[in-house]
């Protein structure tokens, strides 16, 4: 079962320089909520950005992961 | 019927309506937070649109999330597109976005999220 200190790190690998801090909603290990800052994020759309996020889990989100909440932005604070 | 019908099926839905919610249970009785508060944000709005319920048979998800490339439930399509989930679709709705998108005015009232019912048990709601 993931925690929210396992899904923080896969984030900030995958992004890396990224500021992320994930919280376990329920404390179950499987609702998720992420927030990124990165500045992988710009000129992305907010679909964009947050596909980037589930390719980092694959299969795992709707799996292991039942509910990842994600909110994007980038060091500007422009959100999309 | 067969996994290709499903996806015909779906791809039909998506380009049929110009609002189209796939969702777990229906906008009177959600079965999820999630699809709950996305189709709380469409009525908020009071646009007409099209909801299937994903729940009664596992491969309408895995057809939908193999098209669209977007993982969970809820997705909203406009005109075709994915608009995103419930995060993407709340926080549109929050800036206007949603609004302007959809052509229809800002309204004043917050969306009236109902509480979502558990669905008719099944092998999904055992295995929450």
């Amino acid at each position: 079962m993931p925690s929210a200190d396992d899904l923080k790190r896969r984030i900030e690998s995958a992004l890396p320089g990224a500021q992320v801090n994930v919280e376990d909603l329920t404390g179950g290990g499987d609702h998720f909520r992420a927030e990124i800052v990165s500045e992988r994020f710009d000129g992305l759309t907010r679909i964009e950005q947050h596909k980037l996020v589930y390719g980092v889990f694959g299969d795992e989100v709707g799996g292991p992961i039942h509910a990842l909440s994600i909110k994007t932005s980038t060091p500007t604070g422009d959100p999309a | 019927m067969t996994n290709t019908e499903i996806k015909d099926f779906i791809e039909n839905a998506i380009q049929e309506n110009q609002v189209m919610l796939f969702m777990k249970g229906t906008p009177h009785q959600p079965a999820c937070g999630f699809s709950a508060r996305t189709s709380a944000c469409l009525n908020a709005l009071g646009v007409k649109y099209a909801a299937l319920d994903i729940l009664p048979d596992p491969r309408i998800r895995e057809e939908l999330s193999g098209l669209s490339g977007w993982p969970t439930i809820p997705q909203l399509f406009v005109d075709g597109e994915l608009v995103g989930g419930c995060d993407i679709v709340t926080e549109m709705f929050e800036t206007g976005e949603l609004a302007e998108k959809l052509g229809v005015e800002q309204p004043e009232e917050e969306p009236e999220v109902q509480q979502p019912q558990r669905a008719p048990l099944g092998l999904e709601n055992r295995l929450d």
